[in-house]
């Protein structure tokens, strides 16, 4: 979404922005104009610059959600000793507080950069792109964004990356998409953790957490693994090295992705031909009828 | 509380469109929120008066206009009114739907005084 190009208008409410129709006086003399801009403007810009910075170098970007304790940092220290050896791999950790989970990557020979957010319930794409430029970017492959955990917040913040991961650990219970389908809807991807406690916890039904998700008209894939079975993280690490691939493709066509759905596709954001407006302070970024 | 982050972002925008307006105070501003957003329209409410404090929107009267979540049905072709929690065509029970509304998270509309006015 952006209010520079005019996507906010849709066949709705196209009527209120046509025409003189957004900018006219109120009965009371006041000045009344119709904006139509995503709240979160500001945040989508730099998040798209983001991206940019990641699509030069054809890095992947994947961004972890989940409650806290779903086992995203356990996860990503099993995923990089499986990929270590074959991909360049860096990770942002944002956390409310301490450099701990950004120790536990590092000691796993990965760079690490620990974004701790103080009373920030989320990660947002300004926060991000500082943490970029403490990183070395070239030559790597994969960039995984470990979020605040927290299943509300992260959800409506796009950071620049190109796929989210949601994690429900079987300790969580299986009606999580049920109760935060905000956060399941925008998965690329459904991690269900922890699978080695579903013998002493019966009550979680991996099938009945599935059914949730499918509620929400999603067709992500649902995969249940634990760290403990190295063997069950097989079809994760295939996932990881088929986004990687498609990541190349789309770069090689001059195209990005969106979190949230292949329907996502954007056109890279061309640097330096003016293709891509920006929108600075002052600017007019709401729909301006001029007389 | 990320709605304290969204409302900042808010009264960014709407200081600049005043000022481009040349506006002396902002009188009423209208948001569409719809629930897939993840947005609390309560508690942009309460964040509301935190950060417009000094500023020429202090008094802007916050309308929210709760947008409701309808989803198009690629098979039947209905359109429908859903709970954000089962995205489903709500007549056949389809799930190659389209989301018509209910994702929103804009700034809908200002009413603002010039001194001219």
């Amino acid at each position: 979404m952006c209010d520079t190009c005019g996507c906010n208008i849709t066949p709705g409410n196209e009527h209120l922005v046509r025409d003189g129709g957004r900018h006219a006086l109120t009965d009371t003399g006041r000045e009344s104009v119709t904006v139509l801009a995503n709240l979160l403007d500001e945040n989508d810009h730099q998040a798209a610059h983001n991206r940019e910075h990641l699509d030069r170098r054809g890095i992947l970007a994947i961004n972890l959600m989940s409650s806290p304790g779903a086992g995203k940092t356990s996860l990503l220290e099993a995923t990089l000793g499986a990929l270590g050896p074959t991909l360049r791999i860096a990770v942002i950790e944002g956390d409310l507080e301490t450099e701990n989970d950004a120790d536990r990557i590092r000691a796993k020979g990965v760079p690490a950069v620990q974004i701790t957010t103080g009373s920030a319930c989320h990660l947002d794409a300004h926060m991000v792109h500082r943490a970029l430029h403490e990183l070395d970017l070239d030559g790597l492959d994969l960039l995984f964004i470990e979020n605040v955990g927290n299943l509300v917040c992260p959800a409506s913040f796009d950071l620049g990356h190109h796929r989210n991961v949601a994690l429900i650990s079987v300790p969580e219970g299986d009606d999580k998409p049920a109760k935060y389908p905000v956060m399941f809807r925008a998965a690329d991807l459904v991690l269900c953790t922890k699978s080695d406690l579903l013998p002493v916890l019966p009550e979680f039904q991996p099938s009945r957490a599935e059914t949730h998700l499918r509620n929400l008209a999603t067709s992500a894939p649902f995969l249940t693994l634990t760290t403990r079975e190295p063997a069950s993280l097989a079809p994760w690490l295939q996932w990881l090295h088929e986004e990687l691939a498609a990541q190349r493709a789309r770069g090689a066509r001059g195209q990005t992705i969106r979190p949230g759905g292949d329907a996502n596709l954007v056109p890279r954001l061309a640097h330096g031909n003016g293709g891509h407006q920006h929108h600075h302070h002052g600017e007019h970024g709401y729909h301006h009828h001029h007389d | 509380m990320h709605e304290l982050s969204i409302c900042l972002a808010l009264l960014d925008q709407v200081q600049d469109i005043a000022r481009d307006h040349g506006a002396t105070s902002v009188d009423r501003i209208r948001l569409h929120i719809g629930p897939l957003s993840g947005v609390e329209a309560t508690l942009i409410q309460q964040a509301y008066p935190l950060v417009a404090a000094g500023t020429l929107a202090e008094h802007a009267e916050l309308i929210i206009d709760a947008i409701p979540v309808r989803v198009y049905c690629n098979q039947c072709g209905d359109e429908t009114e859903v709970k954000p929690n089962r995205l489903l065509c709500g007549r056949c029970g389809g799930h190659h739907i389209r989301i018509v509304s209910g994702t929103e998270m804009l700034l809908a509309h200002l009413e603002m005084t010039r001194p001219d006015d």
